[in-house]
């Protein structure tokens, strides 16, 4: 859109970064910006891959590869897993019903999706706990029917969906709110019938922000710690999971190790969210009047 | 006799938007439903579509009475006023869209689907497109394809809601034509929804002339000049007898 004015190969830099220029100091607001992301994102990073750097290859192996790291990485990452589908159709339902219906009580439940981010999750975790235990009443009613959750990987996963819930919801609820009428009506005069609607013509468009939200819930289960750890039972092999495998081993000061598994989330975290950011562009190519 | 209207009324609240509107058009009609804004002409076109519905009064279609009838079921084929494509699909995809909706025992297979859409991209000249997005094509080029779009289904009807207001003068002209011969080609009736006088007295046979929420006045371009039934009217269409009397009319 800025390059109207020049119409030949644009030579130098500050030609280019003239037009572009909306606010004044370009090159201050990006360096304190840099500086920002370099403190608080990098070093802490890079951090860690200095301490992993300590391990050779085989040790890494020997660490990743024992019983009880891959057994709390099968918790962690099904458990996760299943957060974040249940939170990926449960949050597009409550954005459905937030964007397309009016009723009592409307934006008090739309305040309510953010409680999970604003509350510390070990609050989360512990009003869990207390529900879910077999003296909770959820508990003692489940319990009725021969179901446990707290304890278990079950109580994994419901802690990992209450953290994560706001990123189905958040992510979905915008797109869906630009949504434009016409192009449902077009359908229907068309034939289609409301869930044809729904399946060609809403879903496809909501696509790009469902797997946006569904791999930051992802992410976001993958490393919840506070909320988690109450509930889990925090049993080696069962219901240990990885981030709480890193304190342990934290703990025991085996920093080599720590820093091993942590690294591995990380990694697993940003492949999910390179992976989600690949798809959503394939997926948005032609919408938003991009060609 | 093709669409009926009888007495059709809608409130949006406590304001009225229709007052006991009765219109009838005949089989392969082109009407012209032509006033200023807030004047109903569009809620009485969504009305007609099925995509609103009246708070009283029928409308029947070649005898059956649709007044409750649901869009879908109306076959009547729309084109809004922003096209309303579908982003994320290929124009082929677009105009291949209402086949592929319909109940599986009256589908086409896959095979007479492309070769109903190929026939329907060549009638409407825009068979170069057929592989691009809505996103790289030309107002002109999307308001054809949403022609094409609503023609798939062998609509019964064509409603068309102010479809040349996104576009250049230039465009426009030639569109009015283009869309006049194919609703001739195919034989159904049309009902337009515009503001532009000019366009109105151009392309329709007949024109209804709106003002809160009613019609003032029902009639051929030329008994609407020589006769205005109200004051209303000859205002509206002051400054139309002198280019009808120029000969760039119909």
């Amino acid at each position: 859109m800025t390059t109207v004015l020049s119409s030949g190969p644009v030579p130098s830099g500050p030609t280019r970064r003239g037009a572009a220029r909306v606010l004044p100091g370009f090159g201050l607001t990006l360096g304190i910006s840099l500086l920002f992301v370099a403190l608080i994102i990098l070093l802490p990073l890079s951090g860690l891959a200095w301490q992993m750097s300590q391990l050779g290859f085989s040790d890494y192996l020997r660490i990743i590869s024992s019983e009880r790291t891959l057994a709390a990485f099968r918790v962690t990452l099904s458990a996760a897993a299943l957060a974040t589908i249940f939170n990926a159709c449960f949050g597009l339902l409550l954005a459905w019903v937030l964007v397309r219906y009016e009723f009592p009580g409307k934006r008090l439940l739309d305040a309510l999706v953010d409680l999970p981010f604003a509350l510390p999750t070990a609050v989360a975790g512990i009003s869990l706990v207390a529900l879910y235990d077999k003296s909770g009443w959820m508990g003692t009613l489940l319990d009725g029917m021969g179901l446990k959750v707290a304890y278990t990987w079950w109580g994994i996963a419901l802690a990992m969906v209450f953290t994560s819930v706001p990123f189905g919801v958040r992510t979905v609820q915008p797109v869906m709110e630009s949504l434009s009428h016409d192009i449902e009506e077009a359908a229907r005069t068309l034939g289609a019938r409301d869930w044809q609607v729904f399946r060609h013509i809403v879903f496809p468009q909501l696509w790009p922000s469902f797997i946006t939200g569904a791999s930051l819930a992802f992410a976001r289960s993958l490393g919840e710690f506070g909320a988690v750890i109450f509930i889990a039972g925090n049993m080696p092999f069962e219901t240990e999971i990885a981030s709480l495998l890193i304190m342990i081993r934290l703990e025991e000061y085996d920093f080599p190790a720590a820093s091993a598994i942590a690294g591995t989330v990380l990694a697993i975290a940003l492949f999910v969210l390179i992976l989600a950011n690949l798809a959503q562009g394939r997926a948005s190519r032609h919408l938003n009047g991009g060609a | 006799m093709a669409l009926h209207i009888e007495d059709i009324t809608k409130f949006y609240g406590t304001n009225q938007v229709l007052d006991q509107v009765n219109l009838s058009m005949q089989d392969g009609e082109f009407i012209a439903l032509l006033g200023p804004s807030g004047s109903g002409k569009t809620s009485l076109l969504r009305i007609i579509a099925g995509l609103q519905f009246a708070d009283g009064g029928r409308l029947s279609f070649d005898g059956e009475d649709i007044t409750g009838v649901d869009a879908r079921l109306r076959r009547f084929g729309m084109v809004f006023q922003s096209y309303a494509l579908f982003e994320h699909m290929s124009v082929v995809d677009n105009v291949a869209f209402g086949l592929k909706m319909r109940p599986r025992a009256n589908r086409p297979n896959k095979g007479e689907i492309s070769d109903r859409v190929r026939k329907l991209l060549d009638m409407a000249e825009i068979s170069e497109l057929g592989e691009r997005f809505p996103s790289q094509l030309s107002g002109g080029q999307r308001q054809r394809v949403a022609l094409t779009r609503a023609l798939a289904i062998e609509p019964r009807l064509l409603l068309l809601d102010e479809p040349f207001s996104a576009l250049d003068t230039k465009v426009r002209k030639g569109l009015r034509g283009a869309l006049r011969d194919l609703q001739k080609k195919v034989g159904i009736g049309a009902i337009l929804v515009t503001h532009d006088q000019e366009e109105a007295f151009e392309i329709a046979d007949r024109i209804a002339i709106m003002a809160d929420g009613k019609i003032q006045q029902f009639d051929t371009p030329n008994n609407l000049l020589r006769s205005p039934a109200t004051p209303f009217v000859s205002e509206f269409l002051e400054g139309m007898g002198s280019y009808h009397a120029a000969g760039a009319g119909i």
